[in-house]
Parts: structure tokens; sequence; C-alpha cells
């Protein structure tokens, strides 16, 4: 077997920038599912509410029954119908960030559940409103908890993110795809797109230890 | 009934509790039925009785963590309930920073230190600023005895330190009523005697207190009146020495027989 890695180096500059886009992309993805995560992962504490109860939960069933290819063509090829041209990148941030809020909202719902329901008593007896002790009672305690399973969220998507290849962005798939079209060496290229993944789920991994480390020195996780 | 005894210094004052025919089911099972009552400002009231009689839930209802069906309840100048229906959420709020509570299993802020659990409640609530919640935080810790634990995290308190921090915590926001709910029953029994010091040091002070316990012993030494509740009821009410060596209800005679060994 002859490995030839001389197109993968000459391509280099464009594979780096590829993987910087990547990064881009699935942190404000993740930014973006936080935020819908935490809405719809509040939503979803109270069914005496249904109206908001039934949306969220219709969103995250509908969500994770369908898969992340088809919400992304639908977000690229679908929304031009209606007159919304969006800019790829912000198509595959919106279709990400959709995707990943799903996740979000249970796991947020998980950790918020996990704190001790006399938490949330003893924060009301005092005289705080329910969005005051959510605020600076619950969600600080809930925050840590879901640290470790925010991680493996944000792996999961920075690994889903080569989808977005698809949608005409240049991320560090596509550009190795580019390199595969003229070289016609797709095995080397994609050991080195593997290698580029493994390496940024590797570095948030040793970031998140290093987080959770310094939240556990500091008493917030017992 | 009588809810007002006559060896109480505070009776011809207005009641500062007033609970008329409060009422409370879970499903078909009656949890409180028509209950009356009254505490004076002042009045340490001990309410004992077994478990499941309903005496955790009748505390929880005056400040509204449980909600009342039937009934009304007029507390530190606020009516709570009205005929069975509470009070909404602004002024429910309101009410809660004037009524303090201590529960069974301290549910201290253990991402906060001992001064921001104090300190959370008047700062955010009652807008005081930072160094004058913490001064008076620090007051309210020699108090009760933890002025060296000031800075300390709540998991490395013992369990008769966390429930010290809880009554301060409470004690902060200036409440005119504590609800004590079994502050005792989750300590290992060394450290009950620490935390009674301190509600006795608040019933000496003239705090208006109401207390769930079975800690019999406090109730005979501090209580003005010792409330007997069964099934829901009030079975008898009276200042501690009646109660114990002449109770008037089999019931109260028979539970008291359980729990001190003997008539």
């Amino acid at each position: 077997m002859d490995l030839d890695f001389s197109p993968v180096w000459a391509g280099w500059p464009d594979l780096a920038h590829g993987a910087w886009v990547t990064v881009q992309i699935t942190a404000c993805a993740l930014g973006l599912g936080c935020l819908l995560g935490l809405l719809a992962g509040m939503g979803r504490l109270d069914r005496s509410r249904p109206l908001v109860y039934g949306l969220c939960t219709a969103y995250v069933a509908l969500i994770r029954g369908t898969p992340l290819l088809v919400q992304l063509f639908i977000l690229f090829f679908g929304l031009p119908h209606f007159g919304i041209l969006l800019p790829a990148f912000l198509c595959g941030v919106l279709g990400m960030g959709i995707y990943s809020g799903a996740y979000v909202s249970e796991i947020v719902r998980g950790a918020i559940q996990s704190v001790d329901r006399g938490q949330m008593e003893a924060a009301r007896s005092i005289g705080m409103s329910w969005g005051q002790a959510m605020r600076s009672v619950i969600l600080p305690q809930a925050v840590v908890r879901m640290i470790p399973p925010l991680g493996n969220e944000f792996i999961a998507l920075i690994k889903n993110s080569a989808l977005v290849s698809l949608l005409t962005i240049h991320d560090v798939m596509h550009e190795g795809q580019k390199i595969i079209s003229v070289s016609y060496r797709s095995l080397e290229v994609y050991l080195v797109i593997a290698a580029v993944y493994f390496v940024l789920t590797g570095l948030v991994t040793l970031g998140l230890r290093h987080i959770e480390q310094r939240l556990r020195a500091g008493g917030m996780v017992q | 009934m009588n809810t007002n005894p006559s060896s109480d210094p505070s009776s011809g004052m207005a009641p500062i509790i007033r609970i008329r025919g409060l009422g409370k089911r879970y499903g078909g099972h009656v949890v409180l039925k028509g209950i009356d009552f009254e505490v004076r400002p002042s009045q340490v009231v001990v309410v004992i009785g077994p478990s499941g009689s309903g005496k955790s839930t009748f505390l929880r209802c005056c400040n509204g963590l449980e909600r009342a069906e039937e009934g009304t309840i007029e507390i530190a100048g606020h009516t709570l309930v009205q005929d069975g229906h509470m009070l909404a959420e602004p002024a429910l709020n309101a009410l809660r920073t004037e009524v303090g509570m201590v529960f069974q299993s301290f549910n201290l802020f253990p991402h906060l230190s001992v001064l921001g659990n104090i300190t959370l409640g008047p700062r955010m609530l009652r807008g005081t600023p930072a160094a004058e919640a913490e001064a008076q935080a620090r007051e309210l810790l020699a108090k009760v005895g933890l002025a060296a634990k000031a800075e300390a995290m709540p998991a490395s308190l013992s369990g008769g330190q966390k429930q010290r921090v809880a009554i301060a915590r409470a004690l902060a926001m200036r409440p005119r009523v504590m609800l004590f709910d079994e502050p005792t029953s989750a300590l290992d029994p060394e450290l009950v005697g620490e935390v009674l010091q301190v509600m006795k040091l608040l019933a000496a002070e003239g705090m208006t207190m109401m207390v769930v316990t079975h800690e019999m012993g406090f109730a005979r030494e501090v209580a003005d009146v010792v409330v007997v509740m069964d099934g829901g009821g009030i079975v008898e009410a009276a200042p501690p020495q009646e109660l114990f060596s002449a109770p008037r209800q089999e019931r109260t005679r028979s539970f008291l027989q359980a729990v001190l060994g003997r008539t």
C-alpha cells in the first residue's frame, strides 16, 4: 500500500482554515443550543402551563425525531421557497443550534430536577419569586451538574458539524473533499480529517476536565 | 377548645396568627379538617402529634408552601388565605419575607458561603446594601454561636451548625413570626441541644414561634401552648404544665404515653 500525504501538506492552509470554520460554527451553534435548551428545558418543568409545556415538548420531539441532515436541508433548500435566503454559515449555525437545543433542553431539565426540592422551598420561604429563586439558587447549582453532559453534547456537535459541508460551508470536511477532488487521495485526506476532529474533541474534553476540577476545588461540586 | 390559655401573659393582645376552618385534602385523603387556632405575639406554640397527623402540613400552610383549600389564615397582618383562596404572587412573596421558616433538612444553599446564605435575602428582597447586610449577618451568626464560620461553605458544617445558620438566614429577613418544621429531627442526638438552645434564646427575646417537633422537653420548658394534632385536626391545646400532667383527651394520653413511655 502506498500512502501519499503530499497533497494534504500542499493543501494544509485550506484545511487549517476549514478547521477554524468548524470550530466557529460549532461554538456558535452550541451557544444558540444552550439558549434554546435553557428556555425549552425550563418550559418543560411545569406541566400546569400546558401551552408552554406543549410547545417545548413538540420542539424536542420533532427535532430529536428527525435527522440533522434533513433539518439542515430544509433550512438551506426549503426556506428560499418562502423568499428567505440565508447565508450558508448562518443556516449551518441555526440548524445545528436548533438541533442541539433539543438535546440541551433535556440536560437542563434533568439538572434542574436533580436539585433538591427543598432548595426551591427555602428560597421561596424567604420571599423570593420563582424567577429569583431559579436565577440565584437553582440554576447556579444546576449549571455545575450540566457541565459533563454539555461536554458530551459539544463533542457530538463538533462531529455532526461535518454535515454542514453539504451546505457549501467551507469547514474542514469541505476543504478535505476539495483536495480529494483534485488529488484522488481519499484515504490520506480522510485520515487527516479524522485526526483534526480527534484533536478538536480532545481539546474540548481536556478543557472541560479542567473546568470541572476547578469547580470541584472551589466546593461547587460535592 | 381552649386556644387562649389564661396563663398566657400576652392574652390581651390581638392575635398575630388567626386560622379559621383550615382544610386541605390530597385527592380523597383529608389532611387537615377545619382547624381553628390563634397565636398571639411572642407566644411559642409547639405542635406535637403522631406522624401523618397533618402537623407539618398545618405549619406549611401558614406561609403558603402548601395551598390551603378551605378556611381563612391571617398572619403577620396579611390575609394569606381567604375562604380557601390563597393570596397571589407579589403579595404572597411579601408576606413570606415576614414569616421565617426553618426546615427539617436545613436547605442551606450549598453554592453560597454561610455569609452568602444569610445576606442573599436581605440584599435581593429588601435592597439592603452589601456591607450592611454583612454586618447584620455577622451579628446574627454571633447570636447563634457561629461567628467563626462566616466564610465557611455549608458542606463543611455539622448538622447542628447548618441548622443554626438556617435560623440566622431566616432571622436576617427580620420576620414577625418564625415557623420551625421539625428542626431537630435530622440531627444526631448530641447536636440537638445546640439548636434548641438557639430556639430558647429566640423565645426569650419574644419571637412569635410555631414549632413542630418531637422534643417533649422543649415543649414542656419553652412552649406557652402545646397543640396535639391527630388525623388532621387539633385534639387538644393547652399550656404544657396542664397538658403533660392532666391531659383532657384520651387521644392525648395515649400519644404522650407512647412518646414518653408513661402517662
